[in-house]
Parts: structure tokens; sequence; C-alpha cells
């Protein structure tokens, strides 16, 4: 008892020190802008990043440079390639495979070492050759699959680059646009690549000031930045882990952080009433059923294709996502450079598609009846539990009877490296896959092409039509950037034409922020150019 | 006494080596590849299978679970795969985060679990009592998660009072006991304490009710002991079971907070699990499960100890 007084003078001091702590509020920095990120981790930060798009986003495009770059300046097309720490590139006139690249001279990295084409090379071996010092698994994992075309590199002399691709391949601008370049006096100087990751050393706009794995990692301008126009406005740029929506949105909404990545459609129509902003625009991503074309799979009839194409309910879809979706009118996104000219229009049309299914055999009286693979979540799948069902609702009215097998996450993807044939897939016959479709082989080859059916690579479906092939090789032989957008357009509309996916939707890359966010120009890319960002008081 | 903590120290062991082969085995037979946060969806055979080797995975399970074995005997816990960094660093720093939460989250369920006790008990069958044991009812019942959501709705986003998420401004490295840090604790402590109140307000109304019946409190009385008295030697009497009761509430916490440190992005143990189990970062699954279990039970052993050193009636060995 006689403890008692103590312990009131104890409770009052902690009431007094909370209630002045209350008043007092949170102070800012001024031109301070914190993100709070989808991803569980900061992505690594050496180079080659990890956390897949987002990685890259925050801590590829930031810190480091590629030979070329992803031009993020523009809100209304999609992006293309632009010159990085490459300023010219291009083939030998005899030899398809003899790639030559100029390099920009002048370019320091943080460290203030100099960029060379020596280091260049010593920045491919740390990706493909296990023998040298500054091998790294981790980054290795992350990069080499990027740059499959490449057989050898070498200096030719300080500021010339020379790369000899496997086969001719046009796309090698487009795989090298991954390969982010450390400092080798960097690593030199650190010895291992996990003190590297404390203190990296790029050669981008942003310079990593701070680091708490798993919490948070700030980022400072790079005042010596190459490209003038990229040097950052802001003071600093924080970036936060926060892998659960709600407890982003709660960070946003309490002004923890000022912007945060993919709030849930739901919580939008709330966040805009309360005065955050909410910025979206087109990117080269898609949320599609990916359809098993193996022997006995219903999906290998033309007509049943095109009919679930036509009778998905796209706008009402967009309602069910609170508009956070473009509807699908191809397999690219509406407008997109490599859309070009499908004469099979993907759209609703109820009577067209039981006419269709009526043509092979089916209709709400005889519904065929198969089997989807699907994920509760999962990185890029948008909200995959309402929008399959609302897909199956349709998909019903024409006769088509989809039954579900729902897999976690990690196991759909394992499903999706072993193939529509393999065991795992459990006899399903299309799955719900979202797809990075930003560059010629990730957005189209490597789903379709005849030889890269699972083990070999990753065409789930097991799909193979020589006439594709056949476009493939074209893709991959057209040096002229014109000519290869056209060759890609005639892919494209192959695609719809033929009713390869079940093409149902685009996601809208969905940010929220306070208003005192200025300056972000939100390209059409999944990277994304944080320099001309300002914040108001 | 010695002799009996050194025995249940030795006892360790053989609960240490079966924690560790039933968490090994439990995570090994989870679907899912442990290479997916490190290798790209579309990364080739070729590469998969390089990395399975540079991680070990291409080895039978007994071999993978000798070597971890072995690397943990020496005090190695391994690298998470996830990171690349050494598990036993990202273990106890969460494990450092976790025990401050924990400990914060004990004192006031403590705190407040014995005033509602004691106040239920002393005035039983009371409205007062009633009023209590309610509260004991719905701290025991209250879904902690829902409740750290409902608590971060009102005092971060509508009132705008205190953080919703993190470890302070500048991540849990440098934390330092001032207001800035401080208010990011309030919410997860409050949100956490909820259950060790209800429990040990249960506990100790049910044992001062108990108490109070018995006859030497009768005998104390009827010797005109004041009722400061007789309550001070409730408290006595008390004690060892409260005390008792919280060092199995700090046990649980520290390996139970996963929904907590999730809603509240706490970088503590249950976070780094729940990463870990989205992740399959397999490494540091077994080593955070089993950096926990040894906590328990060394907690369970220096609880026992302190009950006795409190209650010289309570025979240990």
């Amino acid at each position: 008892m006689a403890q008692e007084p103590s312990r009131l003078r104890l409770t009052s001091v902690f009431a007094g020190v909370l209630i002045a702590g209350l008043a007092s509020g949170t102070a800012l920095a001024q031109g301070t802008l914190r993100i709070g990120m989808t991803a569980s981790d900061i992505p690594l930060t050496t180079g080659q990043t990890d956390n897949g798009g987002e990685g890259m986003r925050f801590m590829g495009y930031t810190v480091y440079d590629s030979l070329i770059n992803w031009d993020m300046s523009k809100f209304d097309k999609p992006s293309d390639l632009t010159p990085g720490l490459a300023t010219s590139w291009g083939t030998d006139a005899a030899d398809k495979t003899k790639w030559t690249f100029k390099l920009r001279d002048g370019v320091k990295f943080h460290d203030g070492s100099e960029w060379t084409a020596e280091v260049a090379v010593w920045n491919f071996e740390k990706l493909l050759n296990k023998d040298a010092p500054q091998f790294d698994p981790r980054q290795s994992a992350q990069g080499r699959s990027r740059i499959p075309a490449i057989a050898s590199y070498k200096a030719v002399d300080k500021l010339t680059l020379e790369i000899i691709t496997k086969s001719p391949d046009a796309t090698l601008p487009y795989q090298l646009a991954w390969i982010m370049f450390s400092s080798k006096a960097q690593f030199e100087k650190l010895k291992t690549w996990d003190e590297v990751a404390k203190t990296p050393s790029g050669t981008g706009p942003w310079k990593m000031a701070a680091f708490v794995p798993r919490e948070r990692a700030e980022l400072v301008p790079n005042a010596d930045y190459w490209d003038k126009a990229r040097v950052p406005k802001l003071d600093k740029l924080v970036l936060i882990p926060l892998p659960e929506p709600n407890a982003r949105v709660a960070a946003l909404r309490s002004g923890q952080v000022d912007w945060i990545e993919a709030p849930a459609p739901d919580t939008v129509a709330s966040l805009k009433s309360s005065g955050f902003t909410i910025i979206t625009n087109a990117y080269p991503h898609n949320w599609t059923w990916h359809l098993s074309r193996a022997e006995g799979s219903p999906w290998n009839d033309i007509r049943i294709r095109k009919a679930a194409n036509l009778a998905v309910d796209r706008e009402g879809m967009k309602e069910l996502l609170s508009g956070l979706m473009i509807p699908a009118t191809g397999f690219f996104p509406p407008g997109h450079q490599w859309f070009g000219n499908p004469s099979f229009k993907v759209k609703t049309d109820l009577a067209e598609a039981k006419k269709l299914m009526k043509e092979a055999g089916y209709g709400p009286d005889k519904p065929l009846t198969t089997k989807v693979l699907i994920s509760p979540s999962g990185s890029g799948q948008m909200l995959p539990l309402p929008m399959n069902e609302f897909v199956q609702q349709n998909l019903a009215e024409i006769g088509l009877k989809i039954q579900f097998e729902v897999v976690e996450w990690n196991t759909l993807i394992n499903i999706w490296r072993a193939g529509s044939k393999h065991e795992s897939s459990r006899g399903g016959t299309a799955m719900n896959y979202s797809y990075f479709i930003q560059d010629p082989f990730t957005g189209v080859i490597r789903h379709l092409q005849c030889n890269l059916a699972p083990p070999a690579g990753t065409n789930w479906g097991h799909y193979c039509d020589p006439e594709m092939d056949k476009l493939f090789d074209e893709v991959r032989n057209t040096f002229d950037p014109a000519a290869q957008t056209k060759v890609m357009q005639k892919i494209h509309e192959k695609y719809v034409d033929d009713a390869i996916f079940l093409m149902i939707t685009h996601d809208v890359n969905p940010r929220a922020m306070t208003s005192k966010v200025k300056g972000f120009v939100q390209a059409q890319n999944w990277f994304q150019d944080f320099s001309g960002i300002t914040m108001t008081k | 006494m010695l002799l009996y903590a050194l025995k249940r120290l030795v006892y360790m062991l053989p609960v240490a080596l079966g924690v560790s082969l039933v968490c090994f085995m439990l995570v090994h037979i989870t679907p899912g590849d442990p290479l997916t946060a490190v290798i790209p969806v579309d990364a080739s055979a070729e590469v998969q299978a390089e990395m399975r080797a540079i991680y070990g995975f291409d080895k039978p399970l007994p071999v993978q679970y000798a070597i971890w074995l072995g690397k943990v005997m020496l005090g190695d816990l391994g690298t998470s795969i996830a990171t690349g960094r050494a598990v036993l660093g990202e273990v106890m720093r969460a494990v450092g985060n976790t025990l401050m939460l924990a400990a914060v989250a004990t004192m006031i369920g403590f705190f407040f679990g014995c005033l509602f006790g004691f106040v239920a008990g002393y005035f039983r069958n009371s409205p007062i009592d009633r009023i209590a044991s309610l509260l004991s009812v719905l701290g025991v019942s209250v879904p902690h998660y829902w409740l750290g959501m409902v608590m971060v709705i009102i005092f971060s986003v509508q009132l705008n009072w205190l953080p919703a998420t993190g470890a302070g401004p500048g991540g849990s490295t440098d934390w330092t006991w001032d207001w800035v840090h401080i208010r990011h604790l309030i919410l997860p402590a409050i949100t956490m304490s909820v259950i060790p109140m209800g429990v040990i307000a249960r506990t100790v109304r049910a044992l001062v009710a108990e108490i109070l019946s018995q006859e030497f409190v009768h005998a104390l009385a009827a010797k005109g002991l004041m009722d400061r008295g007789i309550f001070r030697h409730v408290v006595k009497n008390t004690a060892p079971t409260a005390l008792a009761v919280m060092g199995l509430q700090l046990g649980y916490l520290l390996g139970g907070s996963i929904l907590i440190e999730t809603v509240f992005s706490w970088p503590g143990t249950g976070f780094l699990l729940n990463l870990a189990i989205f992740q399959r970062d397999l490494p540091l699954l077994q080593g955070t499960i089993l950096v926990l279990a040894m906590f328990f039970v060394m907690l369970n052993l220096l609880v026992d100890v302190l009950q006795t050193a409190l209650d010289p009636r309570i025979q240990r060995g």
C-alpha cells in the first residue's frame, strides 16, 4: 500500500507526457517523400534487385542505371527505350550477332569511380561468370534469366563495349534494360556484396543514405547525375515496406507516409473523399486466363475460346473494382504501340457467344464443364477471388461451367512453371495469371514459342503454332525499331484473332497520395521516375 | 535450487532437438518453392537447379536437416533466402523488438488484470465485480487483430493522435525511450495487453475470492487486523500464481503476436514469421521458431525459479 502514492505519481507523469506528446503532433522535413511499398522488405540494394517490378521501380532505376533505360517521362503514351549508360548502339552490318555500344562519357558512380567499358564487363561477369570473384548468386538469379541472348562481351576501348549474341536477336536492347550496373570500386573496397548492400553505389539519380533491413531505406539526390533533367528535386525519398494492405492505408491516413502503392479498390472512394489523390494509368499488365492447348483441352476449339471472350462482362467487372481496371480489347492494353488492328473484336456479345457455343455442341442446356486454376491472392493478381467468380458467372450464361481449383500463390507459380500437362496442374485447362508484358520476350514470346514449353520455358499451355514461331523469329531478326513494331503488331493481331487467351482486363497501377505530392508523372510502365516530384507544405 | 535449475537446463536439449525436428519437417512439407523469393518466376530450369544447389535444397531432407542442425549447434542459424542476411541477426533484432512490445504489454496487462481481479474478488457479487468481470471476459474474448484495427481507425486515422505502423521514424534500430518512439509502441502494446489482462483478472479474482473465504483470513480479522493488513496477506498469497500466469502470458505474447505485429507492421518475431511464411523463407522460419521455442522454455524455467523464491512452500526438484 505504501507504494500507491509513487505509482500514482508515475501514472500522472506518464499521462502528462502523453498529453504533451499528443498536442505536439508530428513535424516533417520539407521535401521528404515517404512511400509505403507493397514489398515486405527493402528490395536488394546491390544492383540487380529482387521483389519483381516493385524492386526495380524503387531500388533499380533510382540508385542505378542500365545501358538502355526506359523513358518514364510520358503519361500519355507507352514507354519506350531511351539511352542510359550507353549513348548509342547497333549491330554489325555483316554479323547481326555482334553489337557495339558507345558508352556515356564522364559518368561517375556515387563513390566517385568512373563508368567505363571495363566496369560494364565486370558487371556482366558478376551475373554470368561463376568463377569471377564478384559473382553474386543472388544478383545472378535475378539478372541472368533476363539476358538469355548474350553469348560473350568485351571492352573494345574505354568507352566501347561489344556484346555477341547466341543468334541474331533484335530484342537485346529490351533485355539489357533489366540489367543494372554496380560500382566495381565499391565492391573492391568493401570486399563482399553483404557489405555493399549497406552502402551501395550506382550511377542513378538517387543515392542510398540509410538502410534498416525490412523497415526503411532513405535515398537522397545525386546532384552530379549525368541527366540534369532527372536530378531529384526532393530532399529525401523514404521507402517503407508495408505489405499488409490495411496497414498501408492506415499509414497514409494517419500521415505516416505520403504515398502508398496499390490501395485496395474498396478503399479508393473513401480515400478520395478524404482528400487523397488516386493516380492511375495504363501500363503493360495483363490479367488473363492462360488457356491450355494440351490434348483433350476444350480450349483447342477456337469457337469456345472466342465464345468465352465474348461472354465476359468487362464493364461489370470495372464497376466491381471501383473503376480500377481497363477492360481488355486484346492482350496488350488499348492504345499500345504493339496493338495493331485485330479483326476479332474483344467485347461482350452474349448472342454471338451462345451461337459459337452451340456450333461447338454446347449451351446452357448442355454445359461444358472444365477446371480453372486460380489463387486467392498474389503479386499483380488484383482481387482474384471476386474477379474470377464474376467471370465464372459470365461464362455460366453461355454454357461454360467452370470449376475452380484454388491454390496458394506460390503453388500456382510452381504449377505455371511445370506446365498444363504436368500432374501438378490437377486437370486444370486454364490458369488465372497476371503478366508483365513490357518487352517482346516477356510480353509475348515466352508464353507461346513451341520450344519454350515446360520444362524448357514458361509456355504453360503447350501452345505450338509454326506460324507464330515464324513471327517470333521475324521479330528477333528485325533490327529497325519501326519495322520491329510492325512485326509485334502482326503477332498481337494473331494473339487476338486466334483468341489464344481469355483476355479480361489490365490493371491501372493505382497509387494513393496526399495532395502535398506534386509533379509526379505516372508513366505507362512498371517502373517510375521520382525525380520531378516536389512536396508542398 | 541450483541443481534443479541446471537439470532443467539439461532437459532443454531434447526439447530443443524435438522442436527443431518438428519445425524443420513442418516447413518442408508445406507446399511452395523456397526459392520463389530469390528467382524471377520465369527463371529457366537451369537457373532454378543452380540456385537449389547453392541453397542446398537439392539434397535429401535428412541430409538437409543434419547440415542445418550441425550449424545450429555452432550458433549459426543459416542465411535468410529472401534477404541473404544471417538468420541469427534477423531473429535477434526481431526478438528485441518483440520482447520490448511483449514486456510493456504484459506490464499493462498485469497491472490492470490485478487491479480488476482484486476489485472483483474483493467486492465479489457486487455491481463492481460484474463490471470488472465483464471487462476481463471481454479482454479474453475480443479478437485482438480486430481490436488493433479498431484502435488504428480511432486513434491513428480519425483522431490522428498516434502512428499506425512501425517502430519509430528511423526504424527500430534507432529506438530510444523518447516520446517520438514511445508513441509507436502505445497502440500495439495496449492491443496486446488485452488478453493477459483478461486472463490475469479472472485468475486473480478467483484466487482473491477463495483466499478471502479461508479460515486464516477470518482469524486475522478476529485478531483485529485492519482491512489494509488483511489485503496485504491476500496479495502475498495471490502473488505466486499471478506471477506464474504472467510468465506464461509473456511466453505466449513472445510467440503469438503475429496478427498484432502484422496489423501494426511492428518489426518483431511475429511480423518476421509472417513474412517468412509467405516468402517460403525456410531458414528464417526454422530459426525464428526455434529461438521462440527456446525462449518459451527458458521463460517457464525462470517463472518456476521465481515462484519458488516467492513461496518457500513450493518445492522443486
